[in-house]
């Protein structure tokens, strides 16, 4: 044990120290206002110097940015303990690179089967599945509200042998999958589960995430089904089932990525986000769950956009107040429970269509700030996005920057390296500060739901949207190859993937196929048992497993819960 | 109130599964700025349900956003359903994620012109407004 060993200064010495620091601080503050005089005379580009969210930045940041309370132990502390602002775990990227994980779906279950196969041979650590949007909505391929949309926009999924497919080949005890899904959730959940369990591999030993985040789907993503109350009931019952049966799984993802590309600004992101988690957490607690029992599974995801040092603060600003409402107004106990872990993309929205090749450094920048702001995963937009899905060229190049960044850069070497700069710990605090007024503004207004009903989150995100869109237009903000820098090079060169138009039809062929050789009684019997679930309190989980496994479809299961739950009416405005 | 007074009326519309509503609110919003009359139709909706809201909306435009890539489904669907109703002087016109042949195809079955990412708002509001003035010229003519 060490003491302190030097003597005790006198009280002398102590005023004179004193002195001596005050003027210091007097000294640097004459110094900054004739410069701040100096810097009103000079002349000045004629551009907005503020951030992408519209926030303004100052030219210079210096000591006196930071305000005298702030205690290092306090605001920072070490990677890995509280609050976390250095970092969820405490030797990072030293013991663990961020998992790369690019999100891919398309066509058929063979066809993005293949897709994986072939990143992972590519040295792609992590799978993440992108469903077309019938899946997303709960629609059979053969459902007619399908039609046209089939394997489009991602895979098709309609029941456990499309998921079995998916993961052929594949040791779902080794790679660890997330799924984007939310309205459906907890279906998808199920067959992935189901998959797994014919795999031989057991609950306890999945790894991996599902989206399941239904509260910014009402607020920004919009693919829902049931309305709020029972898809909170059901988010819920995946807590309670994951927490006693897949302790490493983790059943939600609390997105900020799709508020952010819907228009929403930083501080609204990040606001936004954690203020969801909180309700999350509410609903936990309210079923009488321990909160340390799922806290520590909640994950998140946010999104990377182009303004480098607001996208780094607002990850550390994440973590901090995280950390603090999860130990000061929940009570949890287990400093896993304090811990906000997420997985990142790069923002998709700042991809141009003109120059796409462009978007491969615009991408280059956001993986390094995600990288610089303590990312757990990592999804790299393809420069080809606004145009079509990638082709595989484009996903590898993507890849390839993630690479570049960890073996090339140095930036993994040092733990949270920007820590300490006059300007990054100022727009950390101040993003805190700004995200504790909305959370403000909310709870004034009942709380999430309640916001969500009124239109209130919708009509923020959009006037931000709107803002962005005109300084865009007015050429304030500047888009390179968009509104400056066009040299009639804007033309699309490149090649661009164009998904088989005979999906739709082979989907709908093993959809017959699959409905002519199941257990036509088993399908009625579980898909009663779930109804009669559905209208009591009884976890879902093991009744739609039952589903699953019976070779219930996804557009059956959801019609089962829809008798009891209803489905989701959204309030319409711009 | 003389035809040429009545304000151009506009539905915007999402067609299909997907949710993604920042294109279609923020063209909206500047379609009203622009002195247009505004209907929007809200999310997931079928070409049926669009075409009857145009029809009873009486409006002089349908503009459609479809970023899901289903825009050769939906597109011709519901020009077609346009046209059974008796609507063929209604512009069908939109934006999305469309590749350029798609476009052209497209423009051959009656669809208007469709408006790529990064589009200034600008450029399809004076679209809008070229198209009507000569459908508006051609009927006084008439």
């Amino acid at each position: 044990m060490s003491t302190i060993e030097r003597e005790v200064p006198s009280t002398e010495e102590l005023r004179k120290e004193l002195r001596r620091k005050e003027e210091e601080l007097r000294d640097l503050r004459a110094r900054v206002e004739a410069w701040e005089a100096e810097y009103e005379k000079a002349p000045k580009r004629d551009v907005l110097f503020t951030s992408i969210s519209g926030r303004e930045v100052e030219p210079l940041y210096t000591p006196l940015d930071r305000s005298d309370d702030d205690l290092y132990l306090d605001e920072l502390g070490l990677p890995g303990r509280y609050p976390f602002t250095r970092g969820p775990y405490g030797t990072m990227y030293r013991t663990r690179l961020w998992t790369m994980r690019q999100f891919a779906g398309f066509a058929t279950a063979e066809e993005t089967n293949e897709r994986y196969h072939y990143l992972l041979k590519n040295g792609q650590t992590g799978l993440s599945v992108a469903f077309d949007f019938p899946t997303l909505m709960g629609y059979d391929s053969d459902h007619p509200r399908s039609l046209g949309e089939v394997g489009v926009c991602g895979v098709a999924i309609s029941s456990l042998d499309d998921m079995e497919t998916l993961f052929d080949g594949i040791p779902l005890d080794k790679v660890s999958v997330s799924m984007t899904i939310n309205g459906p959730a907890i279906i998808l959940f199920c067959f992935y589960v189901a998959a797994a369990e014919k795999q031989g591999v057991s609950p306890e030993k999945l790894r991996g995430t599902v989206q399941n985040d239904i509260l910014k789907e009402y607020q920004a993503q919009h693919a829902w089904v049931f309305p709020p109350e029972p898809a909170l009931r059901a988010i819920v019952d995946m807590f309670e089932w994951c927490s006693d049966h897949a302790p490493s799984y983790n059943p939600i993802s609390i997105s900020g990525y799709h508020i952010r590309e819907a228009g929403a600004t930083a501080a609204q992101e990040l606001a936004f986000t954690l203020r969801n988690g909180f309700e999350y957490v509410e609903r936990g607690l309210a079923r009488g769950l321990d909160v340390d029992a799922f806290a520590p599974r909640l994950s998140f995801f946010f999104d990377i956009h182009n303004d480098f040092f607001e996208e780094i603060a607002k990850l550390r600003a994440a973590r901090r107040i995280w950390a603090r409402r999860m130990k000061e107004v929940y009570g949890a106990k287990n400093p896993a429970s304090w811990r906000l872990r997420t997985h990142c993309q790069t923002a998709g929205v700042t991809l141009t269509a003109q120059q796409p090749e462009n978007n491969i450094v615009r991408v280059a920048y956001q993986a390094m700030a995600a990288a610089l702001g303590g990312t757990q995963s990592l999804h790299t937009n393809s420069m080809d996005e606004t145009l079509a899905l990638p082709t595989e060229k484009s996903v590898r190049i993507a890849l390839r920057t993630q690479q570049v960044l960890a073996h090339e850069t140095g930036v993994p070497n040092t733990i949270d390296p920007l820590a300490g700069s006059y300007y990054l710990e100022a727009l950390t605090d101040e993003l805190e500060g700004e995200a504790e007024e909305l959370f403000a503004e909310i709870d004034e207004l009942g709380g999430v739901v309640p916001g969500i009903e009124a239109g209130w989150f919708q009509r923020e995100i959009s006037s931000s949207a709107m803002r962005q869109q005109e300084e865009v237009e007015r050429g304030e903000r500047v888009i390179v190859g968009l509104n400056d820098f066009t040299d009639g090079s804007e033309e699309v060169t490149i090649d661009t993937l164009k998904v088989d138009p005979t999906v739709e039809e082979r989907q709908r062929a093993r959809m017959a196929a699959l409905r002519e050789r199941r257990d036509d009684d088993a399908v009625e019997r579980t898909l009663a048992a779930l109804t009669a679930a559905a209208a009591t309190g009884e976890n879902l989980v093991p009744r739609i497993l039952d589903c699953a496994r019976a070779y219930c479809t996804l557009y059956e299961i959801r019609h089962a819960m829809e008798e009891v739950f209803g489905a989701y009416k959204e309030p319409v405005f711009f | 109130m003389s035809e040429g007074e009545r304000k151009i009326r506009v539905l915007v519309a999402k067609p299909g599964l997907d949710g993604h509503d920042r294109g279609a609110k923020v063209i909206a919003s500047s379609f009203r700025d622009a002195g247009f009359e505004v209907i929007y139709t809200g999310l997931h909706q079928t070409p049926e349900m669009i075409v009857n809201a145009a029809i009873q909306e009486d409006v002089d435009v349908v503009a459609m956003s479809v970023l899901s890539g289903a825009h050769m489904t939906l597109f011709p669907r519901v020009r077609r359903l346009l046209d059974e109703a008796g609507a063929d002087d209604i512009l069908l016109t939109g934006g999305g994620i469309i590749p350029e042949d798609d476009v052209r195809a497209l423009g051959e079955q009656g669809v208007g012109r469709l408006f790529g990412p990064g589009t200034p708002t600008g450029e399809a509001i004076a679209y809008v407004r070229e198209w009507h003035r000569e459908k508006t010229g051609a009927a006084n003519a008439g």
